[in-house]
C-alpha cells in the first residue's frame, strides 16, 4: 500500500525554565492512502504534540525538533522553511481542532474562512470560491448554506462549528486530514452526526486521516489502524481487531480495562490504572511504563524495550515479548 | 547487552512511587519572583527605582546644602565638585534640589497609587461582589466622574485649596482610583464565577472568607501590576502641573518646577533644565519597564 | 434491593434565570427522591439544566420555586445560622479539577478550610485530620503543603473529594467529575467514589454526560432534556428498555469500544442541534428532532407518568 505519510524516530523537546521536556522520544509510524489511523493515549503521552509536529504548529521556541524526519507525500517535511509550510497546511493537510470556538476567527464570516484557503492554494476567483464554500457547507450538512456562507461563527451553534470546521479542512482537497480531539468538547447526540460525517467524507474523499483522541469507543467506529503513545513513545501498534481482541502491552490492556462498558455490572470493579505518567522533564530510565505496571520485571527498570513484530499487522514494546519473560502475555 | 534470566524476574511495583511529585514546590509568589528575577531589565528597573528612594531619602539628610538657601554670588554655576548638578539662577544647589523633587515625586506617586487602591478595592470589590442592581449603580457613578475633563477638576482644585502636594494628591486621586475600580471589579466578577467559589460556598464560607481567603489573593496579580503603573502615571501628572504652575510653589523644588525654571534659561544653562528633565524620564521608564516586567511575571501568557 | 428510606426529596423544584428580556428556564419543575445510600444519576446534553438542578437542590443558587427536603426538612426555608450546619450534610464535587482548586491556598488549607469554617478542629488535630483525608483518598499526606498545580488532574479530583468529606457529609452531588480526566483515571476516581459510599454510607448524585459510567456508577438514572426531566428508572432497566425515544437516541450514540460491535450497529442519528433553552418547542421540547413526533407532540406537554413500576417517563407514546 501507498504510504502518504512516514514518521521516523520523531524526537521533540520543549524548553522550559526548569529543564528540557522531552515530549516526544522516539516516534515512527506511517500513515497509508486512504486509511484513518487513531493515535491512542492519555494526555501528556505527546500525541497532540507529534500531530502538531506534522503541520510544525508548535511554537518554536521553546519547541525543538531534536532529531528524525518526516515524510509527507515523499518529501521531508522537518527541513522545510515557514514559507514552504504554508503551502502544504490546509491544501495538503488540514486540521480538525478540538474546540470549534477558539480555533474560528471571530470577525471573519464562516464564508471568507472557507474562502481564504481557495482564494491562496487554488487561485480561485472571489465568485467561485464562494461558490465552492456553499458547495462544501452543503457537504457537511449545513441546512441553509448560502444564508450560512456570510455568518460570523458566534452564530453558529457547537456542532455546526465543528461542521465548518471541517468544510475548512476539507476545502482543498487534503490528503492528509489530522483531527485532534475532534468531539470531545461534543454532546454524544452531536458528536454522532460528526463522527457519520467524517466517515461519509473519507469514503467519497479517500482523504487519509490521522484521529487523536482518548476516546476508545470512538476509534473503534472510526479507524482501520491505531497507534498506542506512553511517554512520549509509540509502545503498541496494530489494527482495531488487534489492539482491541489482542492487546499485548500492559498499557494498552489497562487503557481498554478502565472503560466501561454498557454490559459492565455494578459489582465488578474498574480496573484503572494506578499512578500517574512520568514527568517527561525526568523520563524513567527503561520502559516509561515500569512505575505503573503489574507486570514488572527487573529488565523494565534498565532497558527500554523497542518495538517487537507480534504479527504482520501488529507490534508490541514491552519485555513480556522477550523469549525470557516466564509470566508471558495473557498472564 | 546481555540479558540473563535474572532480568526477567517479576518486581513489585511501589504504586506510591508513580504518584510522587518530582518537581520543587513552588508557591505562586515565589513563582512571580523567580520569573520576574530572569528578567534583567525588570530587574535593573527595580533596583534603580529602590537606589531612588534610597537616594531622596537619606541625600538631602546628609548634604551640606539645603533646597532653599539662595546665594546670588553663585548664582548659574555650572556643574562642578561643589555643585555636582551646578547651581539655579538663586545659587541654590541643583543637586540636592533634584533629591527633594525627587520625595516630592515618590510621595505622590505612592500616595497617589495607595489611596487608588484602596478606593478602587473597596468600590470595585463591592460592586464585583454583589453584581446587578448594585453593580449598575456603582459603576455609573464610576463613569460619570470619569466624564468630567481631569484638567478642569484640578484647576478648580487649585484654586479652592492652596497648591501644594497635598492638593496635587487629591486631584490625582479623585478620579485616578476609577482605572483600578474598574479592574478589581473584572478580576472579581470573573472569579465569583469560578468553581473554587462555588466550593467554598457550598462548604458554608462567609462573604468574608470568600472576599479575603479567596477573591483577593487570586486578582492580586492584576491589581499589584495596576499599582505598579499607577505610579509613573502619578509622577508623570504631578511634573505636568508644576511645570504648567499648578502644581508645588516656590520655594520647594519639584522636578516639574525646576524644568519649567529651567527651560527659560535653556539656552545658556544647559544643566538647569537637563538634571530634572532627565530624571523625569528615567523614572518614568523605570517604572513602566518595571511594570511591564512584573505584569509578565505574574501573567506569562501574557507574553509573546 | 432492600427498602431504604428517603434522604434527599426534590419537590417542583424551578430555576430561571434572567437574562436581559428573556427567562431561561434551567431547571423547569422537577420532582424526584433519592433514598438514603443510592446514587442516582443525572444525565443530559449541555444546557439541559442538570448542573443547575445539582447547585440549586445544595442551595448554591436560590430557587425560583419548589423545595428540598433533606431527612423531611426543607432546605430551602433554613435561616442563614441553619442553612451553615446543613452544609456538612450536603457537600460538592466539581467538574473541573483546576478550577475548583483555589491557586493561590495549599491543599491542606484547601482541605481543612471545612474544619476551620466549621470549627470541625485546629491545631495538630487539624493537621492529623487533613492527612487522614489525604490518605482517605490515596493521596500522600506529605504533599499537604503543597499547591494545586503541582498535581494532576486525577490527583486534584481526589483534594476535592477530600475536601467534600472533611464535613463528613451524607449526600454528595457529584457534578461530571470524570469528565475532565482520562479514561484510565476515570476508573481510579470512580472506584474510590464507591468505596467510600460503601465505607461511608454515602448517598450520590452523580451528574455526568457519559452514558456508561452513569449506568456503572447509578442504582437510578434521571434523563433531562431542556430542564425538564423525560425518563427516570433503575439504571438496568433503563438501558435495557428506554421508553423515551431521546432516552433510545442518547444510548444510541455512545460509541462503543467494541470494533465488531461497531461495525453491525444501526444507530439513530438525531437531526439537528439542541434547542436554544431560551426559546424551547412548545409541547414536548423534545418533538423537533424526535424521529416518532406525532401531532400532539406540538399542542400538549406529556404529563410526567409512572408507564411501568419504578420506570417513569414523559412521553405521548406512553399515554
Amino acid at each position: 500500500m501507498e504510504r502518504i505519510l512516514e514518521v521516523k524516530d520523531l524526537h521533540v523537546s520543549f524548553h522550559t525554565y526548569a529543564g528540557e521536556v522531552k515530549a516526544v522520544r522516539g516516534v515512527n509510524f506511517h500513515v497509508n492512502k486512504g486509511e484513518a489511523v487513531a493515535i491512542v493515549g492519555e494526555s501528556g503521552c505527546g500525541k497532540s504534540v507529534t500531530a502538531q509536529t506534522l503541520m510544525k504548529l508548535i511554537p518554536m521556541p521553546p519547541g525543538e525538533i531534536k532529531k528524525g524526519d518526516i515524510i509527507f507525500n515523499g518529501e521531508s517535511i522537518v527541513k522545510k522553511s515557514n514559507k514552504e509550510m504554508e503551502a502544504i497546511r490546509g491544501k495538503e493537510i488540514g486540521m480538525i481542532f478540538q474546540d470549534p470556538m477558539t480555533s474560528l476567527n471571530p470577525t471573519l464570516t464562516v464564508g471568507n474562512q472557507i474562502m481564504e484557503g481557495l482564494i491562496k492554494h487554488q487561485k480561485m476567483t472571489r465568485a467561485a470560491a464562494r461558490a465552492r464554500a456553499i458547495e462544501l457547507l452543503t457537504m457537511v450538512g449545513i441546512p441553509q448554506p448560502e444564508k450560512r456562507v456570510d455568518q460570523y461563527p458566534h452564530e453558529f451553534s457547537g456542532g455546526m462549528r465543528q461542521r465548518a470546521m471541517i468544510a475548512i479542512a476539507l476545502a482543498c482537497s487534503p490528503k492528509l486530514l489530522i483531527a485532534d480531539e475532534p468531539t470531545t468538547a461534543l454532546d454524544v447526540t452531536i458528536q454522532a452526526q460528526i463522527l457519520d460525517l467524517m466517515k461519509d467524507l473519507q469514503k467519497k474523499t479517500g482523504t487519509s486521516i490521522i484521529l487523536i483522541t482518548h476516546d476508545l469507543g470512538v476509534v473503534a467506529e472510526m479507524c482501520d489502524r491505531v497507534i498506542v503513545m506512553y511517554a512520549g513513545k509509540v509502545i503498541e501498534t496494530g489494527t482495531v481487531d488487534d489492539i482491541f481482541y489482542n492487546p499485548q502491552h500492559p498499557y494498552t490492556k489497562g487503557l481498554l480495562r478502565s472503560v466501561p462498558r454498557l454490559d459492565l455490572k455494578r459489582d465488578e470493579p474498574l480496573t484503572p490504572i494506578f499512578g500517574t505518567p512520568p514527568d517527561l522533564l525526568r523520563p524513567p530510565v527503561g520502559c516509561g511504563f515500569t512505575a505503573r505496571c503489574e507486570s514488572a520485571m527487573r529488565v523494565c527498570q534498565e532497558y527500554d524495550p523497542e518495538l517487537k513484530e507480534i504479527s504482520s499487522t501488529q507490534r508490541a514494546a514491552c519485555w513480556l515479548q522477550h523469549p525470557l519473560a516466564q509470566n508471558r502475555a495473557g498472564s | 547487552m546481555q540479558l540473563t534470566k535474572e532480568h526477567f524476574e517479576p518486581i513489585s511495583v511501589d504504586l506510591r512511587q508513580a504518584e510522587e511529585i518530582k518537581r520543587p514546590s513552588l508557591s505562586f509568589w515565589a513563582d512571580v519572583w523567580r520569573r520576574l528575577k530572569m528578567n534583567k531589565v525588570a530587574m535593573a528597573s527595580l533596583i534603580f527605582i529602590l537606589l531612588l528612594v534610597a537616594c531622596a531619602i537619606f541625600i538631602p539628610i546628609f548634604s551640606s546644602h539645603d533646597y532653599y538657601t539662595t546665594n546670588l554670588a553663585g548664582k548659574n554655576k555650572p556643574p562642578s565638585a561643589e555643585h555636582w548638578f551646578g547651581t539655579d539662577d538663586l545659587g541654590r544647589d541643583v543637586f540636592v534640589r533634584v533629591w527633594y523633587g525627587a520625595r516630592i515625586s515618590l510621595e505622590v506617586g505612592f500616595a497617589a497609587a495607595l489611596i487608588d487602591l484602596i478606593i478602587g478595592m473597596i468600590w470595585g470589590g463591592i460592586a464585583g461582589f454583589y453584581g446587578g442592581k448594585v453593580d449598575e449603580i456603582m459603576m455609573r457613578i464610576a463613569d460619570i466622574l470619569y466624564a468630567i475633563p481631569y484638567l478642569l477638576v484640578v484647576i478648580l482644585l487649585m484654586v479652592v485649596m492652596e497648591q501644594g502636594v497635598v492638593t496635587i494628591i487629591i486631584a490625582l486621586t479623585i478620579t485616578g482610583w476609577i482605572g483600578m475600580a474598574r479592574i478589581v471589579r473584572g478580576q472579581i466578577l470573573q472569579l465569583k464565577a469560578q468553581e473554587f467559589v462555588l466550593a467554598a460556598r457550598s462548604l458554608g464560607a462567609d462573604n468574608n472568607r470568600l472576599i479575603f481567603k479567596h477573591l483577593i489573593p487570586n486578582a492580586l496579580g492584576p491589581i499589584i501590576v495596576t499599582l505598579s503603573l499607577t505610579v509613573p502615571t502619578a509622577i508623570f501628572t504631578e511634573s505636568f502641573l508644576s511645570f504648567i504652575g499648578l502644581g508645588v510653589s516656590a520655594p520647594v523644588a519639584s522636578w516639574g518646577t525646576m524644568s519649567a525654571e529651567g527651560l527659560a534659561a535653556m539656552k545658556y544653562y544647559p544643566w538647569r533644565l537637563m538634571f530634572p528633565a532627565l530624571f523625569i524620564s528615567v523614572t518614568m521608564l523605570a517604572f513602566n519597564l518595571f511594570g511591564d516586567g512584573l505584569r509578565d511575571a505574574v501573567d506569562p501568557r501574557l507574553r509573546k | 434491593m432492600e427498602k431504604r428510606d428517603t434522604l434527599i426529596e426534590v419537590r417542583n423544584l424551578k430555576k430561571f434565570f434572567k437574562i436581559g428580556d428573556n427567562t431561561l428556564k434551567a431547571v423547569n419543575d422537577l420532582s424526584f427522591e433519592i433514598k438514603r445510600g443510592e446514587t442516582l444519576g443525572v444525565v443530559g446534553e449541555s444546557g439541559c439544566g442538570k448542573s443547575t438542578a445539582g447547585r440549586t437542590i445544595l442551595r448554591l443558587y436560590e430557587p425560583t420555586a419548589g423545595d428540598v427536603l433533606f431527612e423531611g426538612q426543607s432546605v430551602m426555608k433554613l435561616n442563614h445560622q441553619e442553612m451553615k450546619a446543613m452544609r456538612r450534610n450536603m457537600q460538592m464535587i466539581f467538574q473541573d479539577p483546576y478550577a475548583s482548586l483555589n491557586p493561590r491556598m495549599t491543599v491542606g488549607d484547601i482541605i481543612g478550610e471545612a474544619l476551620d469554617i466549621h470549627g470541625l478542629a485546629s491545631g495538630q488535630k487539624r493537621k492529623e485530620r487533613i492527612q487522614e483525608l489525604l490518605s482517605l483518598v490515596s493521596l500522600n499526606p506529605e504533599h499537604m503543603n503543597r499547591f494545586p498545580h503541582e498535581f494532576s488532574g486525577g490527583q486534584r479530583q481526589r483534594i476535592g473529594i477530600a475536601r467534600a468529606l472533611a464535613v463528613e457529609p451524607k449526600f454528595i452531588v457529584c457534578d461530571e467529575p470524570i469528565s475532565a480526566l482520562d479514561v484510565s483515571v476515570q476508573a481510579q476516581v470512580v472506584n474510590l467514589l464507591q468505596q467510600l459510599q460503601e465505607k461511608m454510607g454515602l448517598t450520590y448524585m452523580f451528574i455526568a454526560h457519559d452514558l456508561s459510567m452513569v449506568k456503572y456508577i447509578s442504582d437510578r438514572v434521571a434523563v433531562m432534556y431542556l430542564g425538564k426531566m423525560v425518563e427516570l428508572a433503575d439504571s438496568e432497566k433503563l438501558y435495557e428498555k428506554p421508553l423515551h425515544p431521546y432516552t433510545q437516541a442518547l444510548l444510541s450514540a455512545i460509541p462503543i469500544p467494541d470494533p465488531e460491535v461497531e461495525r453491525k450497529r444501526e444507530r439513530i442519528v438525531l437531526q439537528g442541534d439542541v434547542p436554544s433553552p431560551m426559546n424551547p418547542p412548545s409541547g414536548c421540547h423534545f418533538r423537533t428532532r424526535c424521529p416518532k413526533a406525532m401531532p400532539e407532540c406540538s399542542a400538549v406537554e406529556p404529563v410526567w407518568k409512572e408507564v411501568e413500576p419504578g420506570h417513569f417517563a414523559a412521553c405521548h407514546l406512553y399515554n
